[in-house]
């Protein structure tokens, strides 16, 4: 019990808790029989796999909180992605940091054009990243004129980076740590970071007190596109190719993590934890169905079907009430 | 927000309805710039062969975005609809590998839609899950679902009279797929703007919670409407399974956000309550000119949702600056006169 309120006052939920365990109980039945599964090289592969999810989820769990939401960031992903290739490709001496640093700042303009036509012009931000996704997808055909960069194509230290193993963790999973500790306290301990809950809780209430809810979203957007950017230079040093295509459709699955999160789509509510644990739940999924022989293609309905499971949980947790809801409509 | 703040002599702005009417001009306008366009572009543009060309160009997603109007303007949306229509087409493929029976093939895949929609509908309604997220979920579900029956495979068993619907004429350039649509649009314009149901919509749209203390039945509306986006998604599958002639479980892969940006693109407030079928029918008439003149150049599919995404920001955008630039110059005349 003291436990209990100790978690709770260090920020955590009950729904975390409960994530948690079905997390681990998942992970403990396909372990029990799959030896490779537990060995510690299976832990951190799953974790390594599941970094840029983390990564991006955690960007867009800061768009979510504050009631706004991002579908642009796989086509941001795929945009960068393909900037730093093609830099790579056609002047290979250009150092690696320098590049990763253009990605992250690509991306951050990328989600500040997102944030102002949300702050400035009060678009919705459905719409406007409806938009912004088939216009950045796009311009990342224009600028490739269609090309694949292939692994042949970039450096080979451009593509080891992110295989690079510090105290037996690749550079990815450690991006993905430090990523994690830094928002969780930019989340709890900043003024900026508080105001995206206040934003999003309640945006009418937020103007009286002090918080632009516009300049909240902005914030949130900007710094969403910058590990977007970010995870553009990881995906296409990772996968070691760069296209048109690549990404597609994952902005769905980053909501999703964030959705199992327990972040709320409404704003206002989500963990830094949960998020994790959100992400990596469909990366223990991820990596077990084909150790259990399940087909890949049965893989998006299984996904699927958890989303929709966890997002019913979920609901049936919270029940605003009614004379609360009648004002926020 | 800013309500408390005027002054009590502050008079609204124009009224709803004739704004609605200048958003749907200005749609027209833009409407009718692209025809000439295309016109100047290609002196084949004006033949009769031609026009019905550019109708498939929009009937299929059209024929979705109505009720997904209706959806919308009840404050609702609905992510799963290309996917329902992959697992539409999925299951009218299989059957069709055993029986030759059109109405059968064309029912199941109606049958489809309908529990597809239902089950959004009882997750949005029943479970309370909003619905976005719902839909987010079932879109990786059927999706996945269609992907898992299918897999890798190409389903291409189907009749020969299957054709006719995605591919068949009425009369002259007249498709079935056209008359369909227009029947459609026809019904769901007098069901919103001349029905009390329609105004019943409007209202959920506006405050939930203030319609169902008014009366409103509105779990019932909404589930109504999810149920009837599934059923129309599964009727636009069969049009276009039939027009294409086979069945992938990539069909109609990313169309729901083409469907939605119609709908947007067509005046409808994504945060609900206001919108009108005109509006939508000229979006989707836009949309399907567009694609066809930047065919006519020769610009890649991507680029094409390029300049539609710019196009969709724009079109909303322009409106809401043009309203801050007059509401500014209103309110420095209205100090102007105070002092």
């Amino acid at each position: 019990m003291k436990a209990a309120r100790l978690w709770i006052r260090l920020g955590g939920s009950r729904h975390d808790v409960g994530l948690a365990l079905l997390t681990a109980l998942l992970f403990v039945a396909v372990a029990a029989r799959y030896r490779q599964f537990t060995s510690a090289v299976g832990l951190r592969d799953i974790f390594d796999d599941t970094s840029i999810l983390i990564l991006l989820a955690l960007g867009q769990m800061l768009v979510m909180l504050t009631r706004a939401i991002d579908l642009s960031v796989a086509a941001t992903v795929a945009l960068t992605g393909m900037c730093v290739a093609l830099i790579n490709q056609a002047e290979p001496q250009v150092a690696l940091p320098w590049l990763v640093l253009g990605a992250a700042l690509l991306g951050a303009v990328l989600g500040a054009v997102n944030g102002l036509l949300v702050w400035q012009l009060q678009i919705p931000p459905i719409v406007v990243t409806l938009g912004t996704l088939a216009i950045y997808r796009g311009t990342t055909y224009l600028v490739s004129h269609g090309r694949w960069v292939n692994s042949g194509d970039m450096s080979p230290s451009f593509l080891t980076l992110v295989r690079e193993r510090w105290c037996g963790v690749t550079f990815l999973s450690w991006l993905a740590i430090v990523g994690v500790l830094f928002t969780a306290c930019f989340l709890r301990y900043s003024v900026a970071g508080r105001s995206l809950y206040v934003a999003g809780n309640n945006p009418e209430a937020a103007g009286n007190v002090g918080v632009d809810v516009g300049r909240a979203q902005c914030l949130a957007f900007v710094f969403n596109g910058l590990l977007a950017g970010l995870c553009g230079y990881l995906w296409v040093a990772r996968y070691a190719v760069a296209y048109t295509e690549i990404a597609s459709g994952f902005e769905l699955t980053v909501i999703a993590a964030c959705v199992i999160g327990g972040v709320s789509i409404a704003g206002g509510s989500g963990t830094v934890f949960g998020v994790v644990l959100g992400c990596l739940f469909l990366g223990v999924i991820k990596n077990a169905l084909p150790l259990l022989a399940v087909s890949p293609f049965w893989q998006m309905a299984i996904s699927g079907a958890v989303i929709v499971t966890a997002a019913a949980l979920n609901a049936a947790g919270t029940r605003a009430p009614q004379r609360q809801r009648i004002l926020e409509n | 927000m800013t309500d408390e703040a005027r002054p009590s002599h502050y008079r609204p702005p124009t009224p709803w309805r004739r704004r609605l009417l200048r958003w749907e001009v200005f749609l027209a306008l833009v409407v009718a710039a692209d025809f000439a366009f295309n016109v100047q572009l290609s002196p084949y543009f004006l033949s009769t062969e031609t026009l019905a060309d550019v109708s498939f160009n929009f009937t299929e997603k059209a024929l979705v975005a109505l009720p997904m109007t209706l959806l919308i303007i009840a404050g609702e949306i609905d992510i799963s609809v290309a996917a329902t229509m992959a697992l539409a087409s999925v299951c009218m493929g299989l059957l069709a590998t055993t029986t030759a029976s059109l109405s059968a093939i064309v029912g199941c895949g109606l049958a489809v839609g309908l529990l597809a929609g239902a089950f959004n509908g009882a997750l949005v309604t029943r479970w309370r899950v909003p619905a976005i997220v719902a839909t987010i979920g079932t879109m990786s579900l059927y999706r996945g679902i269609a992907y898992g029956i299918l897999g890798d495979r190409v389903l291409k068993d189907y009749p020969p009279a299957f054709a006719f619907f995605g591919q068949g004429y009425i009369a002259g350039p007249v498709s079935f797929e056209l008359l369909l649509f227009t029947l459609a649009a026809v019904l769901c314009a007098l069901y919103l703007h001349r029905t009390e149901f329609g105004r019943r919509l409007v209202a959920i749209g506006c405050n939930k919670t203030a319609a169902e203390m008014a009366g409103v039945r509105v779990n019932r509306y909404r589930f109504g409407l999810f149920v009837a986006t599934g059923v129309a998604s599964a009727a636009a599958s069969v049009l276009l399974t039939s027009r294409l002639g086979s069945t992938r479980p990539s069909i109609a892969q990313g169309m729901e956000l083409d469907i939605i940006s119609m709908v947007i693109l067509g005046g409808v407030a994504i945060t609900g309550g206001r919108g009108s079928i005109a509006g939508v029918v000229l979006a989707a008439i836009l949309t399907g000119l567009a694609i066809f003149g930047l065919g006519l150049i020769n610009v890649p599919g991507v680029v094409v949702s390029l300049l539609m995404g710019a196009l969709l920001i724009l079109i909303v955008g322009l409106p809401i600056v043009g309203q801050r630039l007059s509401r500014t110059r209103a309110w420095a005349r209205l100090r102007r006169t105070q002092v």
